[in-house]
């Protein structure tokens, strides 16, 4: 398959593209919800907008009611979503807990998926347990109980957490702490008794929350997938995950990238154009340059992805490590090249840099990924 | 896709049969690498083999039409033999300027009679090429060039020193830039063709860094070129006066050669350092780890590059920044492969290093960057036609 977007992929990116800037642009979304402290951090109208355009449902299984398509096709929003930095529970909703409830029981695809598609349902994942993604850990326990199971431990940083109707959560069922067996997913319900949100704004203005779990009773229709066989299904989450903040990253970076080249092209000082100076063209020339590359790896990955391939997790790394780097270099440069107005509120440079600080750090930052690189080629 | 996937059968029960294992041991030396020409002889009979059975085939220059020489394959069949070849490494089995350089030019430039007459050349390696560009006073601002080429009516008398000609010394013919009028800087120069072996030509080595000389001072002393090598035959590409023209167009292609586009900088070092695993400095594991990351990035957007070519997609100004990061990486590449070898890399002529092979080759990339354009030029290349910023 070429590295470039079918016929079909391009007019969905052409949609994407024209109904993000217009209806997920920053003024209306991301600055409108966020100077009024809005506690979810982002709009519902515009996840159930997402919902009419068939967003919401885009790697769901056409018997599902979704549109059955890829990961390709999953990026192509999610890389306008970060042009845009709209807020949405995207890609913890239609990417990392759509993946999982595929996996899952006719029953909690029935239950979930309907209200995913139509975009009033938010979903979360509850993956991590500390300040840093360390998903081979896993300490939090789900003991048997009667015919379920009864959850006890602490999830951190879960983004949209008292946000959502239905949290995935990973736990463990057998085994000890860095165990790879032993892991089971479960899909908790708001509602759920004994569990409870300590909320944070992080610096993007998006909302995470340290969940606590003091006992959570589930029935075993609750799992998602095989008891103590959940890591599978995690990996295949993570990996999806993955390959779509890389996507969103790479809106991100190019974002930035375009309002910098931008205000190089407008901006004067010693009587001429700032984009006029050498040294600023080499730095724009090099950022264009990293940016094109970081593209091609996430492309990579999702054909990989889309393929099955064995590859998929590697390229995943890749291009989450190569997309994080990428992105922090279009940022700092972005500031830098605005001058004081890059460091005020009211310019929107400064928000790009909040959202990739976020972003590169969810599910795993450059440095992590390139451990991972390491340790998948044998050194 | 049905065709490709036999096209894909056949090009590896092909290749199974027709390359020689030891055409498929990784590139040591110059030696491993045939490049024709009026000189050229065969290293062992394995390289004599591949060449030939490759050569029947249409595969010295498998993209070419066929009746250039080529096999006419269309850009996915072309990219499932270069797949099919990478998958067991098997070795180009004819290296050229005339392949990565000329031949574009000419298949986009010539007249029919100069594509069947030189191209065919090309493709069965019986005339190696030189790149006559470069100046004393004419590299990065190649366009003052001063080579001179005097219109004498059926032939040009030219006089002038082009500098840092690769394997020129070892060229039967040289495409040259020859500026055949002073007052029209952009539209008074010529792209030539000539025999090395004409009166007045001659070349005097250059030793480089890395102790090799792979590249000449080129002199042309009150040389002859004829106007013209027969009929539809002119001894230049593209019109007189009009060879800026050809040589940005062949510049771009030896940009993307040298980017390693098509999987020569996409290599990764980790996995090549396990053997080192135990002593690996951690902080050096991560440096490589980073770099393999980048690596594996630059493979992706090589692929992509290639694709989006072949249609006519991406940027005409691509192959700059394919050059630039390319060769940045691939000099990182080396900086990092000679902390990682220690000491052993720094041995300069030992057997164990293949005579100091680490080292000469750390050095020969610092080249990459300069060579076909240096990194700054391609930066500058890429604010002014890419991003189009004002003033570049
Ligand atoms: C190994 C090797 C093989 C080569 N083979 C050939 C060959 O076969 N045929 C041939 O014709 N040539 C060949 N060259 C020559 C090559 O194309 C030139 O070296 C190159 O174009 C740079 O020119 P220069 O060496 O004169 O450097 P200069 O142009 O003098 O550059 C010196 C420095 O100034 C910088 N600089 C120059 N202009 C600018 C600018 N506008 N903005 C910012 N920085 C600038 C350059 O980037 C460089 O860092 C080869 C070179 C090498 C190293």
């Amino acid at each position: 398959m070429p590295l470039y977007h079918n016929d079909d992929q391009a007019m969905l990116a052409d949609s994407a593209r024209q109904f993000m800037a217009e209806e997920g642009k920053i003024a209306k979304q991301l600055r409108h919800w966020r100077d009024r402290d809005c506690p979810d951090g982002f709009g519902h109208a515009l996840w159930e907008q997402f919902g009419e355009m068939g967003f919401t449902g885009i790697l769901v299984r056409e018997e599902d009611g979704g549109l059955g398509m890829g990961h390709v096709e999953a990026g192509i929003v999610l890389e306008e979503i970060g042009r845009n930095l709209s807020p949405s529970p995207f890609l913890t909703s239609s990417v990392l807990a759509a993946t999982a409830l595929g996996h899952g029981s006719n029953d909690l695809r029935g239950r979930y998926l309907p209200g995913l598609i139509e975009g009033k349902s938010v979903f979360a994942v509850a993956i991590d347990e500390g300040a840093k993604h360390r998903p081979e850990r896993i300490k939090m326990r789900a003991e048997k109980s009667g015919n379920g199971f009864k959850l006890s431990g602490q999830k951190d940083f879960v983004i949209h957490g008292a946000s959502s109707d239905m949290i995935v959560v990973a736990a463990r069922t057998s085994g000890g702490d860095d165990d790879e067996d032993g892991i089971t997913l479960f899909a908790v319900p708001k509602d759920a008794a004994n569990m409870s949100h300590d909320s944070v704004r992080l610096v993007d203005s998006s909302m995470a929350t340290h969940t606590k779990f003091n006992g959570v009773e589930l029935d075993g229709d609750a799992v998602i997938g095989e008891v103590d066989g959940g890591r599978e299904v995690l990996n295949a989450m993570l990996k999806a995950g993955r390959v779509g903040a890389a996507a969103e990253g790479v809106g991100v970076a190019s974002g930035a990238m375009d309002m910098t080249v931008e205000y190089l092209k407008q901006r004067k000082q010693f009587g001429k154009l700032i984009g006029e100076f050498q040294s600023l063209q080499h730095r724009a020339s090099h950022l264009y340059s990293e940016v094109e590359i970081a593209r091609a790896s996430v492309i990579k990955a999702q054909q990989l992805l889309d393929g099955d391939s064995e590859k998929a997790d590697l390229m995943a790394s890749v291009a989450k490590a190569k997309v994080s780097q990428t992105a922090g270099l279009a940022v700092r440069e972005g500031v830098q090249m605005h001058g004081g107005i890059g460091m005020t509120d009211e310019y929107d440079i400064g928000l790009y840099m909040k959202r990739d600080r976020a972003l590169s750090e969810f599910l795993g930052d450059a440095y992590y990924h390139s451990g991972r690189v390491a340790e998948m080629s044998g050194y | 896709m049905p065709d490709l996937d036999t096209f894909r059968q056949e090009t590896r029960a092909w290749l199974e049969a027709n390359c020689p294992a030891e055409m498929r041991e990784p590139v040591r030396d110059e030696g491993d690498i045939y490049w024709g020409g009026r000189r050229a002889t065969f290293k062992n009979d394995a390289q004599k083999v591949w060449f030939e059975a490759c050569l029947a085939k249409g595969y010295t220059v498998p993209a070419w039409p066929k009746e250039y020489g080529g096999a006419g394959l269309g850009p996915a069949e072309a990219k499932v033999l270069r797949q099919e070849m990478n998958r067991i490494n098997a070795r180009p089995p004819l290296s050229s300027f005339g392949i990565w350089m000329l031949g574009p030019a000419l298949l986009h430039f010539g007249t029919e009679e100069q594509k069947k007459h030189f191209l065919g050349e090309i493709a069965r390696g019986e005339i190696r090429w030189c790149q006559g560009y470069s100046e004393p006073g004419s590299g990065s601002d190649l366009v003052s060039l001063q080579t001179f080429g005097e219109d004498q009516g059926d032939h040009w008398v030219v006089n002038g020193q082009k500098v840092w000609t690769s394997y020129a010394d070892r060229a039967d013919w040289i495409f040259c830039l020859v500026r055949t009028d002073k007052e029209n800087k952009y539209q008074g120069i010529t792209f030539m063709l000539f025999d090395m072996e004409s009166e007045g030509c001659s070349t005097k080595p250059i030793k480089l860094i890395s102790g090799n000389s792979p590249f000449c001072e080129t002199f042309m002393d009150n040389v002859k070129v004829p106007k013209s090598y027969g009929d539809g035959l002119p001894a230049q590409v593209g019109e007189v006066g009009r060879g800026w023209d050809v040589a940005k167009y062949l510049l771009g292609h030896e940009r993307e050669m040298i980017s390693g586009a098509d999987g020569g900088n996409t290599g990764t070092i980790g996995a090549a350092m396990k053997r080192h695993a135990g002593e690996l400095d951690p902080v050096l594991r991560a440096e490589l780890a980073m770099f393999d990351v980048d690596a594996l990035a630059y493979g992706a957007m090589g692929e992509k590059f290639l694709d989006e070519i072949k249609v006519g997609k991406g940027h005409p100004a691509q192959p700059n920044m394919m050059k630039y990061a390319g060769t940045e990486l691939n000099k990182r590449r080396h900086e990092l492969m000679m902390s990682a070898g220690g000491s052993r890399s720094l041995e300069w002529e030992s057997e164990e290093t293949g005579g100091g092979k680490p080292s000469r080759n750390w050095l020969r990339t610092k080249a990459n960057s300069i060579e076909g354009g240096t990194s700054e030029v391609m930066l500058n290349v890429i604010s002014k036609r890419i991003l189009d910023l004002p003033g570049s």
